[in-house]
């Protein structure tokens, strides 16, 4: 148990240490996000109130909490799936080879995760205050960054599901654009859901990331579609669900 | 069926994997001592490193059984891991942390506690002279630096068995020396039983106890170097004559140390122990019976030829076969 505390805490340690080293990849990381906040918060946010918004609400402050969400997707998605890079420099074999509970592993991976994940989120909250969101209340970021933690695990445990059962990076793309690029634009990051047709509504309404910026939306703005309780049990249940996934799957790979 | 594996530090019964129709490993029986320096040799391909992902917990048998330390290795997975160190065949270091961070995050997995483990990493890091690169990114190191990390981040946590997946891969000469003198001290003042895979013949003769030549997934001889050899026979004088050949040949077989004299293709072989010495006497006796020699020649047994005389083929030729039908096994996968 001492032990694998231990080891929890030393592949965190790991990925802060090679977070904070490349200093590229951050600066990569935060970009694109960015220049979504930035480019669409201008580009609407000067056009007459879109339908939808809640009253009052100005376009930044709206987009902020969708933005963060898309960096937690993002970046967590690729911290679950940087099992394969792991696998192709070798690396996954040290860390395999160790007299570690597989839970540790898992463990130790989503909590550097979440960590790189939130400072990232953290980095698009500030912008958007910078590009003139209404400020947050302390109490507001941090009940935001309960939901943090639970989006990040959530994509973590997908990333993780799928390096498990990848045998190289080929199929990375396939992800990239046939599931990471639809769950952000179904998630209502961008804009309010119900300018979706019905089906594709319902499409939403079956994604985790949709409850997950709603909440963020409700911490961090006070203004949600669904309440912040319904947000926090779909996501709990879903983060559980599929983390659990992850872990079991990658506990049954084998490394050859 | 309780086995008694008191003594050994490795044993396996009917040990086998399968990868679909491939059988990579076939029913292998192998009992390693405790303090040994084991030898595991054979082409690639030949199923060496599965033996070794097996028993490292790293792959589960299809079938059969192994203990490593006494402990189950499809049962007791985590007591394995405990009980060893290993150095696999690839790289398998962070290339974005420093050797040090490397051994630290090592150290913590294993569960030492920062003041062990700092002096941990001080000793084994002097013990590969690297302790004037601790501080530089693993990415800059050398290819040899990078295995002499590896090794002593396998000894780091003081196991009781070291498995080394063909430990001189692709290293040159000169580092190769070194890493063997490594072993062979670790094997020596230590006392840690050391395995070692490698398709080097004169590594396994050179470092190894005992060694195992492996061949399509089976163990085909198993016996000390020097045994193995001694299986092949005496050395072996060639001498191309000039002329006077006959005549040479005639007195050549009255000298009671010459086992057998024949000639081949022209050349005249003579089979003698401790040829080096008799190479003289050789020459003496040509000059006596005026026979002009163009050449001398002289081959010792390697285990070379052992692999030969057990597999009907040379080292290259199998790993030529086990090439091509590694890459008919990856065109499949895909």
């Amino acid at each position: 148990m001492k032990q694998d505390l231990y080891a929890i805490y030393s592949i965190w340690l790991r990925e802060m240490l090679r977070f904070f080293r490349l200093k590229s990849r951050l600066v990569g990381s935060v970009a694109s996000p960015f220049f979504f906040l930035a480019f669409l918060g201008m580009g609407f946010g000067s056009a007459a109130a879109m339908p939808g918004i809640p009253q009052g609400v100005d376009y930044v402050s709206f987009l902020t909490p969708g933005i963060i969400g898309m960096t937690l997707l993002f970046s967590s998605t690729f911290a679950g799936l940087s099992v394969l890079w792991d696998r192709e420099f070798g690396f996954l074999k040290e860390i395999m080879v160790a007299p570690v509970s597989r839970i540790a592993i898992v463990l130790g991976r989503t909590a550097g995760g979440v960590t790189t994940a939130i400072i990232q989120a953290l980095i698009i909250l500030l912008s958007g205050i910078l590009l003139g969101m209404t400020a947050p209340g302390l109490q507001g970021i941090l009940m935001s960054m309960v939901f943090m933690v639970l989006i990040a695990s959530t994509f973590i445990g997908l990333g993780l599901a799928f390096a498990s059962k990848m045998e190289d990076m080929s199929g990375f793309s396939l992800i990239m654009n046939f599931l990471i690029f639809p769950l952000f634009f179904l998630s209502g990051a961008l804009f309010p859901l119900d300018r979706f047709p019905q089906a594709i509504k319902v499409l939403a309404y079956i994604n985790p990331l949709t409850y997950g910026v709603d909440g963020l939306r409700y911490s961090l703005i006070g203004a949600g579609t669904f309440s912040p309780a319904l947000d926090f049990i779909v996501l709990a249940v879903s983060c559980a669900a599929i983390l659990g996934l992850g872990a079991y799957l990658f506990e049954i790979s084998e490394v050859k | 069926m309780k086995v008694d594996t008191d003594g050994s530090a490795i044993y396996m019964h009917g040990l086998t994997k399968r990868f679909g129709d491939l059988t990579a490993v076939d029913r292998v029986d192998l009992d390693i001592e405790k303090g040994e320096l084991f030898g595991l040799l054979g082409p690639n391909g030949a199923g060496k490193s599965t033996i070794i992902k097996m028993l490292t917990t790293m792959l589960t048998p299809t079938e059969g059984e192994a203990h490593v330390w006494g402990h189950d290795i499809a049962m007791e997975r985590n007591k394995v891991r405990s009980s060893i160190g290993v150095v696999f065949q690839d790289p398998a270091v962070d290339g974005m942390l420093t050797g040090k961070e490397n051994l630290d995050f090592h150290g913590r997995m294993y569960g030492l506690g920062g003041a062990v483990r700092k002096k941990r990493i001080e000793e084994v890091l002097d013990l590969v002279d690297l302790a004037d690169k601790a501080d530089v990114k693993v990415e800059d190191y050398s290819g040899g630096m990078q295995r002499r990390l590896e090794i002593a981040r396998g000894l780091m946590h003081h196991p009781s068995v070291l498995f080394l997946d063909e430990p001189t891969l692709g290293l040159d000469a000169q580092t190769r020396r070194h890493i063997w003198e490594y072993i062979r001290d670790m094997n020596r003042k230590e006392g840690v039983t050391i395995i070692l895979t490698t398709h080097y013949m004169e590594e396994a003769d050179y470092l190894c106890d005992r060694v195992a030549i492996i061949d399509n997934g089976k163990i085909v001889a198993l016996d000390t170097p020097k045994n193995l050899k001694d299986l092949i026979g005496a050395d072996t004088i060639t001498l191309e004559a000039q002329s006077g050949r006959e005549t040479l040949l005639t007195s050549l077989r009255t000298f009671d140390w010459i086992k057998s004299a024949a000639v081949t293709n022209g050349t005249i072989e003579l089979r003698v122990d401790h040829a080096q010495s008799r190479i003289p006497e050789v020459m003496q006796e040509a000059c006596k019976k005026n026979a002009v020699i163009k050449s001398v020649g002289l081959h010792e047994p390697t285990l070379e030829d052992v692999f030969l005389k057990f597999t009907g083929k040379k080292m290259r030729e199998a790993e030529g076969a086990s090439a091509m039908h590694a890459v008919m096994m990856r065109g499949r996968r895909r």
